[in-house]
């Protein structure tokens, strides 16, 4: 199978440059992952982050034929070849398909998430309907691989002042959380013309999720909310 | 130089829901206007300033236009924010942008009131 | 060479389930701490835990703690250490609840509680029935809670190295740890990480079979540090076999679908756990059910063209409590196994899931070596979660216990080091030759000219683990797998790389990585070869039985001189009476 991938090291190469592959793979190599494991046998240089190997974990998030996803859930059976295999786009590349991510996860840490609740905690669990629960489905089961993010043109223009699709995501899943007592907080730390108002609904995010989730939507309900509480 | 990454300008729910707003204005009166122009008589210069004479068209009319106005600022200012980083520059075309709008907009009563 | 230090009070080496929860009340002690880890948090392995979490909080139908520890020490087959145990399972429910506390995302039941569902092993009464005791967040348990400690480790501003690779740890001539030596990967700087505490969290190592469920990750690096530094390994023949790892594929299909109602058929469509456990059926242990799959597709039973799988049937429970209940599995079926659960059975086979054996700790956390006279702690180190053995696990683990453990003995561990830093604020002397050994594996690599690709030699390994070492054991093919882990051990020292660079070389990790995985490979072939009955995961042919008058022991392996010794199970719990040993039936 024909591969063509992105190569950057910036210890040998001057800039960035596509190298081809044609591997035979064997017939237990169903996912991309598998081959590009496969490359690496044949060229150790090749780098790229791996690990979990079943979608839970986001590592290996890449740009698979100008589309990101994870590549070890992309079977191989569905790629057209030559498979172009570029890093996410929009992030600094350190090498080969590994990007710097620490813009990601500081907007991702920029809306504090994790629960807010000063009141003395019951001596066993807090309390939460079912119905409340089911309110944090599709939003919890984010795994942070950036898939969203870099493929979201208002992130490209602004990854140092807007929160982009996973933060946000991040923001309406603490939001939804009845057991999360910092909603006004919360509201207040987007009420700006970039972090949240970036977003003008172009749903690349809702499109490459690998997990099938809806940011576009969570940052509509927390629109909802600012609306609601300033009307 | 530190570079500060500072945030926190509380008018983007303000200026995203006067966007809405302004495009409910504009959406109606395009209808509306259709509207007259597909039911009434064959439009000629007379009955075009007929239909623009009584009070309540002047300030539909005006409505209309301002609402274009802000429209366009928000719109236009959306677009600067994401392409042009350098705030001096941002600033000059911001200055630009506010001025003709309110040229167009002294210009807009200026037709309309005939003045 | 001079190389650059830090000093910590402590340095926790993995930010997986364990570390995190480590992590989280040493800087809540406001402890100047250090999180190394390979991965970016909450890429950890903890994430891909599915089922739940155990703990005896009885939100539907009766539950106590007791029940709880009986169950996991006939789980462990009279393997596990019965103090630990009586700590561990009274320590759940407040490991659970202050899960909560920190945001979790259980499910809940009606009433607004934490929602249970049954597992394999964890039964009411002594053994009556299931019980519903896994506390759980649909089929993403493990991700809910390691995404929950990392937010929460986020919130106490908890000091992470991401994507930093421990090399192996730093003893003085009183054999004391004074840290570790750890590689930044973006860099390739290497740097001293000094601390007065050093907790190792590095989880299992169950790459070393070819059919795993576990990540790439997963290389048993606290082992092979440990084992380098002179630490003997304990009960490293334990391995547990999965029931249920997607044929081919090897990714984990939750004991939660049999707790749910699913349950497994061979090619007659035959619900055959009835014949191995009566009782419990598809919900006995998983040495047991793993055995069974073992043996009908041994006996000529087996589904598929081959006959070379199982069947998981789960179709019954209707698409709607599936996507409620299991919704990652419907997606791991769909893309892996190419079924549609709520139409299809799922092919399944045994595949390695967990490792019960690891670093010697105490139920504080602290490492001990196993040295005749007793358990002789090494002061300045720490081990919990998989790379640990406490023991609780013993011979074979429940489902579910193993995210109780690592919130339990997280913590506890990190308890301990809170106390024996108390308020010393002085570090000790580093020796002179602190990072020599790590420097020199580097320098190896980085000089070598040719020699031995890491790819072949772990696959050798893997495939050497697997036909020698898997869910049967054979004494003649245990013989022949020492013989060949021994010779991959030589051919790992001679490993070579072509790729020289400094900036994110992932094939120097691999390098680095297989040394470690290798240490655990080999311990592993050794204790197995010389175990001579049958107990939990460990299966001999020519011992078919248990042997409590000779093997009611713990196994250490030495890495210098690649030796064995032994130390009695403590059958003695904190307060309550001993459970005998008793024969294993489900």
């Amino acid at each position: 199978m024909r591969f063509s991938v992105y190569r950057y090291n910036p210890d040998a190469d001057a800039e960035p440059r596509m190298q081809d592959y044609d591997i035979a793979l064997e017939p237990t190599d169903r996912m991309l992952l598998d081959a590009l494991v496969r490359i690496k046998e044949h060229d150790d240089s090749l780098s790229l982050r791996r690990s979990c190997r079943e979608g839970v974990c986001g590592s290996d998030a890449m740009n698979i034929n100008g589309r990101n996803g994870l590549a070890c859930i992309t079977k191989l059976a569905d790629l057209k070849e030559p498979v172009v295999l570029r890093p996410l786009p929009g992030l600094p590349v350190i090498r080969d398909l590994i990007v710097d991510m620490s813009q990601f996860f500081k907007q991702y840490h920029s809306i504090k998430p994790y629960l807010q609740n000063d009141t003395p905690a019951p001596e066993k669990e807090r309390l939460q309907s079912p119905e409340d629960r089911e309110e944090l489905n599709g939003l919890y089961e984010c795994i942070l691989c950036a898939c969203c993010s870099t493929s979201c043109p208002s992130f490209w223009w602004n990854p140092d002042k807007f929160v982009g699709p996973a933060g946000l995501l991040q923001a309406y899943r603490f939001i939804a959380d009845t057991r999360d007592e910092a909603t006004n907080d919360r509201l207040d730390n987007l009420e700006d013309p970039y972090r949240l108002f970036r977003c003008h609904s172009i749903m690349n995010c809702v499109d490459v999720c690998p997990k099938g989730l809806n940011p576009t939507k969570a940052i509509g309900k927390i629109k909802d909310l600012m609306v609601k509480r300033t009307v | 130089m530190v570079n500060r990454i500072v945030v926190g300008a509380h008018y983007g729910l303000r200026d995203w829901l006067a966007q809405r707003v302004t495009a409910v204005i504009i959406g109606l009166y395009t209808f509306l206007s259709i509207g007259l122009l597909l039911t009434g008589p064959k439009i000629d210069f007379a009955t075009w300033r007929l239909l623009f004479t009584p009070q309540w068209m002047k300030f539909a009319t005006l409505l209309f236009l301002f609402s274009v106005f802000v429209h366009a600022w928000i719109g236009v200012r959306d677009i600067v924010m994401d392409y042009i980083k350098p705030t001096g520059l941002r600033l000059a075309l911001y200055s630009v942008f506010i001025v003709a709008l309110i040229v167009y907009a002294a210009w807009s009563v200026r037709i309309l009131w005939g003045l | 060479m001079a190389i650059a230090k830090r000093q910590f009070d402590a340095v926790v080496v993995g930010a997986g389930g364990s570390g995190l929860r480590a992590a989280l009340q040493l800087s809540e002690a406001n402890l100047k701490v250090a999180v190394l880890s390979k991965v970016f948090p909450t890429r950890s392995h903890t994430v891909a835990a599915q089922g739940g979490v155990a703990a005896s909080l009885g939100n539907d139908g009766e539950d106590n703690w007791h029940w709880h520890m009986f169950d996991t020490v006939k789980g462990s087959d009279y393997l596990g250490d019965q103090d630990a145990i009586e700590f561990m399972c009274r320590k759940a429910n407040e490991a659970v609840y202050e899960l909560e506390h920190f945001g979790m995302p259980f499910d809940r039941t009606p009433d607004g509680k934490i929602y249970q569902r049954p597992f394999g092993g964890q039964t009411r009464n002594y053994g009556e029935g299931p019980v519903k005791r896994s506390c759980a967040a649909a089929d993403r348990t493990g991700h809910a809670m390691l995404h929950t400690l990392y937010q929460r480790n986020v919130r106490a501003h908890t000091q992470f190295f991401v994507e930093w690779m421990a090399l192996d740890l730093i003893r003085d001539q009183h054999g004391d740890v004074l840290g570790v030596v750890a590689m930044e990967m973006e860099t390739g700087e290497v740097m001293i990480l000094q601390a007065k505490a050093t907790l190792l969290a590095t989880g299992g190592a169950g790459r070393i079979y070819s059919a795993s469920t576990n990540a790439f990750i997963n290389t048993g690096d606290g082992l092979g540090m440990a084992a380098r530094a002179g630490i003997p390994l304990e009960d490293m023949e334990f391995w547990q076999f999965h029931p249920t790892g997607v044929a081919g594929a090897g990714v984990l299909i939750t004991e939660g679908v049999r707790g749910e109602g699913g349950f497994l058929l061979n090619k007659n469509g035959e619900r055959f756990m009835e014949r191995y456990a009566p009782t419990v059926k598809d919900l006995a242990s998983r040495d047991v059910v793993s055995r069974a799959m073992a043996t009908e597709i041994k006996e000529g039973r087996g589904a598929g063209k081959d006959g070379e799988y199982i069947l998981l049937k789960l179709d019954h429970l209707g698409a709607e409590v599936i996507d409620k209940r299991l919704p990652g599995i419907r997606e791991i079926a769909m893309k892996f196994a190419n079924v549609d659960c709520t139409k299809d059975p799922i092919p399944v086979v045994p595949t390695c899931h967990y490792q019960m054996g690891g670093i010697p700790t105490n139920y504080h956390g602290q490492v001990y070596v196993n040295d005749g006279d007793g358990e002789k702690v090494v002061r300045g180190l720490y081990a919990a979660g998989e790379c640990s053995c406490v023991s609780v696990h013993g011979a074979n683990r429940l489902g579910t216990n193993s995210l109780l453990d690592l919130l339990v003995f997280g913590k506890s561990a990190a308890e301990q080091v809170i106390r024996d830093i108390g308020g010393d604020t002085a570090q000790k002397d580093l020796p002179a030759d602190a990072a020599d050994r790590p420097l020199a594996r580097l320098a190896r690599l980085d000089n070598a000219t040719g020699g031995e690709s890491v790819s072949e030699v772990g696959a050798e390994m893997r495939r050497t683990m697997q036909l020698h070492c898997g869910v049967f054991r054979f004494p003649d093919s245990l013989a022949e797998g020492e013989r060949k882990m021994l010779a991959v051990a030589e051919r790992v020292k001679n490993t070579f790389i072509k790729d020289k660079s400094k900036v994110f070389n992932t094939a120097r990790i691999e390098a680095l990585e297989l040394d470690n995985l290798v240490e655990t490979a080999l311990s592993t072939m050794v204790s197995a070869h010389a175990r001579q009955e049958s107990r939990g995961s460990h299966d001999r042919s020519d011992f078919p039985d248990r042997d409590d008058a000779k093997w009611l022991k713990h196994t250490f392996w030495s890495k210098e001189g690649n030796k064995l010794s032994y130390k009695a199970v403590k059958l003695k719990p904190l307060t309550v009476e001993t459970f005998q040993p008793k024969k294993r039936v489900y």
